[in-house]
């Protein structure tokens, strides 16, 4: 048997490094100096402050998809550019294209141009037909690698620098497995804004509005070559969404933008707009764009969506736009946002979002620390009623164990749940019970009429191995509840496995020493027990 | 203080044909209940879904409620929860909204309309069914491997047999990978699991790991139950709560089962349905006190502990009540009815569980082994209070 002194020692450092430990939880002044050697304060889950949990997948097929399309209008491009007769250049299939020649006369200056332009398609089939010559292009298998991983690495970087600019503190963003991104929005406030904003594509895009299309055409759904129906936003609530023909060509993206600003519009009585800025190539293009087509309407498109196609009036040389369509102030501060940050690469899908209003989350501390804190003292009051003296040693091993879970929680940085708070109250719960199994067995070895001595030593050695194999049975569900583990519930598995383990030490290492210290010490000749 | 006197001395084991009576018939009848209802009433956790808390600004019923969200949401399952002054209700629905510009958006906008503006969203929880389907396969696996855990542990601390554990870890480890491989759905991987426990318990006579965990899927079994029986919700909070009844429930079995270990090395003249009585009744107030302390925190929990925890600390009550219940009325009897069957007809059972194990290789073997060695079950020794 060791010392006396030596135990208490032992457990006189590890209760200072606990106090320590959870000091900084409790009590808000930072000491200077010591702030960098103490744990931070324990990091209270979503489920207590309130937020928003996510698990967004990345469609990365439709950024491939997305890639194929873009290649279809550089290869117009290209061969206009180059003068080279095409009939047609089509998507096919998911990503493949296809290339119509007139005939073969062709096929070997599209070749070259493929080669030199487009290294990453591949002619997979040529074949001559009535029609003309038919190539079928494929994406290189690499290219379709690398769009894939750039979807979810792009979208993870994107999706973090629109939170950042939003404006939340300690967000927490990464890859899941899969094209799975996990995102946690703490303490959030407009948990509905952030998702909007984080799904939005942001894809931008100037077309011009056809011309010479009849209202007939349009309710016939009948569009001439190269032109399509877009569905227009509604200047309010109230009115319906219209079609609007725009030409298919994209004239500028949001590619060339370097910032989007809610402005208030002069002439809308205060209605929120988005003014652009574009990068030098990007005024460039406006300039040229706008100085053209003095008369005509632009339409600006995003996502897909006419927000509005404001008539040309003269040149634009500064390199500046404005969005306007009737927004509100939280919708233009995430379309600018949005637009700011870039586009998707893909578009995301939300798998799973949790969202805890700030009220609950208070609601369910006060709630679940009261709790606790009722059944606690019950336990405190029954152990002292039952066992007297010994109760309260109990009651100060169980006191001591509450602190050490805590502290360990602080040190590991693990997260306490609202089920990790019922997890500290069944542990509260099951502490006692390790000192009830000592107690009985020493009561009864009172009874055979054991000293005090004797039956103490007795009790703890019976006890010791019950109590563990109770400890180890539970610690095994906490630990697989650990591994299974989603948020809240590995909460509860962190503060009940660091529980039992508290447990182990204080009901049985803790108390022993007071015992002992008793009998030895102090000669006490009988047990308040 | 003594709640319990020393020298009380109950026949538990004089009614224990009543008490296997009185288990069967719950866990039949809870059987039933979910076989009629279909299964567990899935939360949105496991079922995919959404579900949303509101709280309103003045009373209302459900139908009510269900009114208003005409055309925004069909089949929606309203309950209020929480405090009847806190007005505050769940409301679920299989829907999910996988785009952004969600459900819970246009609920707040609609019951808005309805009920005028200050209905609060506390709470919006959306599971895709590929989540819910993932959620589904992990906790199924997070059963198996709770259950193959404890029992490896089980039978090695209370048998004395770290080699019996071990060969309970492979046996059951091949089955497992065998029963994966064939693709088989994770609910045949758990029912598998168990019989191939119970089998390899009965082989390598390990009558005490037997018992235990035989109460162990007694009080899961009993638990689910009246979680059906009563309609409630499985949620994620539920399933935790399940997983920790597996570890806890064993508690008061250990106890148990420690005292009878410790009296039948004492005195050997003693009948031993009479000793196992004896033992129970000897840690019949520790028993009770533990199952006491914790019964008290978890029945804070769930009147005071508001209602995301709710259900979890239901779960848990039944499973402390019935953890002791069963260690008295289940894991005991069971040494008894064990020793009994071996006494009465060896042949007729060996034969009848050679029947019952022809997959098992490994069990046949060790069969064999033992068959060589009778009776080297028996001795053991003890050091435990």
């Amino acid at each position: 048997m060791k010392s006396i002194g030596i135990r208490a020692l032992i457990v006189g450092v590890i209760l200072v490094i606990g106090i320590l430990c959870v000091i900084p939880t409790f009590v808000s002044t930072t000491l200077p100096g010591l702030s960098n050697v103490m744990p931070d304060k324990i990091h209270l889950g979503l489920d207590l402050q309130g937020g928003i949990h996510l698990v967004l997948e990345v469609d990365a097929d439709k950024a491939v998809e997305l890639r194929a399309e873009r290649f279809v209008d550089e290869i117009k491009d290209a061969l206009r550019s180059k003068k080279i007769g095409f009939t047609k250049v089509v998507k096919t299939g998911a990503w493949d294209i296809d290339v119509v020649l007139p005939s073969n006369e062709q096929l070997n200056e599209f070749n070259e141009t493929l080669k030199s332009d487009f290294p990453s398609l591949k002619p997979a089939t040529t074949e001559t037909t009535p029609e003309g010559t038919i190539v079928l292009l494929t994406m290189d298998q690499k290219e379709v690698n690398d769009l894939r991983n750039n979807a979810v690495t792009q979208g993870l970087e994107t999706i973090r620098n629109r939170i950042d600019q939003f404006g939340v503190s300690e967000p927490d963003i990464r890859p899941e497995h899969g094209d799975r991104i996990l995102v946690q929005l703490p303490g959030i406030k407009n948990p509905q804004e952030a998702i909007e904003l984080i799904g939005k594509m942001a894809v931008l895009e100037f077309k011009f509005v056809a011309q010479n299309v009849t209202a007939q055409e349009i309710q016939d759904n009948k569009m001439p070559p190269g032109v399509k129906l877009y569905p227009k936003r509604p200047s309010d609530r109230n009115t319906q969404e219209t079609k609007i023909p725009l030409e298919e060509k994209t004239v500028l993206t949001g590619q060339h933008i370097t910032d989007a600003k809610v402005e208030i519009g002069q002439r809308s009585f205060g209605e929120a707009q988005i003014s652009l800025n574009f990068d030098s190539e990007g005024a460039k293009i406006f300039e040229r764009l706008t100085g053209d087509n003095v008369g005509r309407n632009l339409a600006i498109v995003l996502d897909g969506i006419v927000y509005s196609d404001p008539v040309i009036k003269e040149r634009i040389p500064n390199g500046r736009a404005v969005i306007s369509g009737s927004f509100s102030d939280e919708e233009a501060r995430a379309v600018a946002i949005a637009l700011r940050t870039g586009r998707l690469p893909a578009p995301v899908k939300i798998l799973e979002q949790r969202t805890v209003g700030p009220a609950l989350g208070a609601d369910s501390i006060r709630k679940g620390v009261l709790a606790s804190a009722i059944g606690g003292l019950g336990i405190v009051l029954f152990m002292m009623i039952y066992y007297k003296f010994s109760g309260a040693i109990a009651d100060l091993a169980l006191v001591m164990n509450i602190l050490l879970i805590l502290a360990l929680m602080a040190l590991i940085r693990a997260t306490l749940t609202l089920p990790g708070i019922a997890g500290i109250a069944l542990t509260i719960g099951i502490a006692v019970d390790a000192n009830v199994l000592i107690y009985e067995r020493i009561r009864e070895e009172l009874r055979l009429g054991k000293t005090p001595r004797a039956a103490i030593d007795t009790g703890y050695q019976r006890a010791t191995i019950t109590i563990m194999d109770a400890n180890v049975t539970s610690a095994i569900a906490a630990l697989v509840l650990y591994g299974f583990g989603t948020g809240p519930v590995k909460g509860f598995a962190v503060t009940l496995f660091f529980g039992l383990a508290a447990n182990m030490f204080t009901a049985i290492f803790v108390t022993r020493i007071i015992f002992d210290y008793l009998l030895t010490e102090r000669r006490v000749k009988e047990l308040s027990i | 203080m003594q709640l319990i006197k020393p020298d009380i001395n109950i026949n538990f084991v004089g009614v224990r044909y009543k008490a296997f009576l009185l288990s069967g018939t719950i866990i039949l009848l809870g059987l039933l209940t979910l076989f009629v209802r279909g299964g567990l009433r899935m939360g949105v956790d496991f079922a995919g879904g959404t579900l949303i808390q509101v709280k309103f600004d003045r009373p209302t019923n459900p139908d009510e409620i269900r009114n208003a969200l005409q055309g925004t949401i069909k089949n929606a399952f309203i309950q209020q929860v929480g405090a009847k002054v806190d007005n505050e209700y769940l409301v679920r629905t299989d829907a999910i909204h996988e785009e952004l510009g969600s459900l819970s958006n246009k609920i707040e906008d609609q019951l808005n309309k309805t009920y005028g503006p200050g209905q609060q969203v506390l709470r919006v929880e959306m599971v895709g069914p590929k989540v819910g389907h993932d959620l589904r396969q992990k906790a199924l696996h997070a059963i198996f491997y709770a259950f193959l855990f404890i029992a490896v542990y089980i039978s090695w601390r209370f048998e004395f047999k770290l080699s019996a554990g071990l060969i309970m870890l492979v046996v059951m480890g091949l089955g497992i990978y065998l029963l994966d491989a064939l693709g088989l759905n994770a609910v045949y991987l758990i029912g598998g699991a168990l019989v191939v426990t119970f089998v390899l318990c009965w082989y390598l006579k390990l009558p005490y790991a037997l018992g235990a965990l035989l109460s162990l899927v007694h009080d899961i079994l009993i638990t689910i139950g009246i979680f059906a029986f009563f309609n409630k919700e499985f949620s994620l909070e539920v399933f935790a709560a399940l997983l920790t009844l597996s570890g806890y429930s064993l508690n008061d079995t250990i106890i148990v089962y420690d005292r009878i270990r410790e009296n039948r090395n004492k005195d050997k003249k003693v009948k031993f349905s009479d000793m196992i009585n004896g033992a129970i009744n000897q840690t019949l107030s520790r028993t009770v006190l533990t199952s006491m302390t914790v019964f008290f925190v978890i029945l804070c929990l769930f009147i005071l502990g508001g209602s995301v925890i709710h259900d979890f600390s239901f779960a848990m009550l039944i499973g402390v009540v019935t953890g002791s219940y069963s260690s008295v009325f289940v894991a005991s009897p069971i040494l008894i009815a064990y020793e009994d069957l071996k006494k009465k007809k060896p042949a007729a059972v060996s034969k009848r569980a050679a029947v019952e194990t022809n997959e098992s290789k490994a069990a046949r073997s060790t069969k064999k082994a033992k068959k060589q060695s009778p009776g080297q079950a028996d001795v053991r020794k003890s050091a435990r209070g």
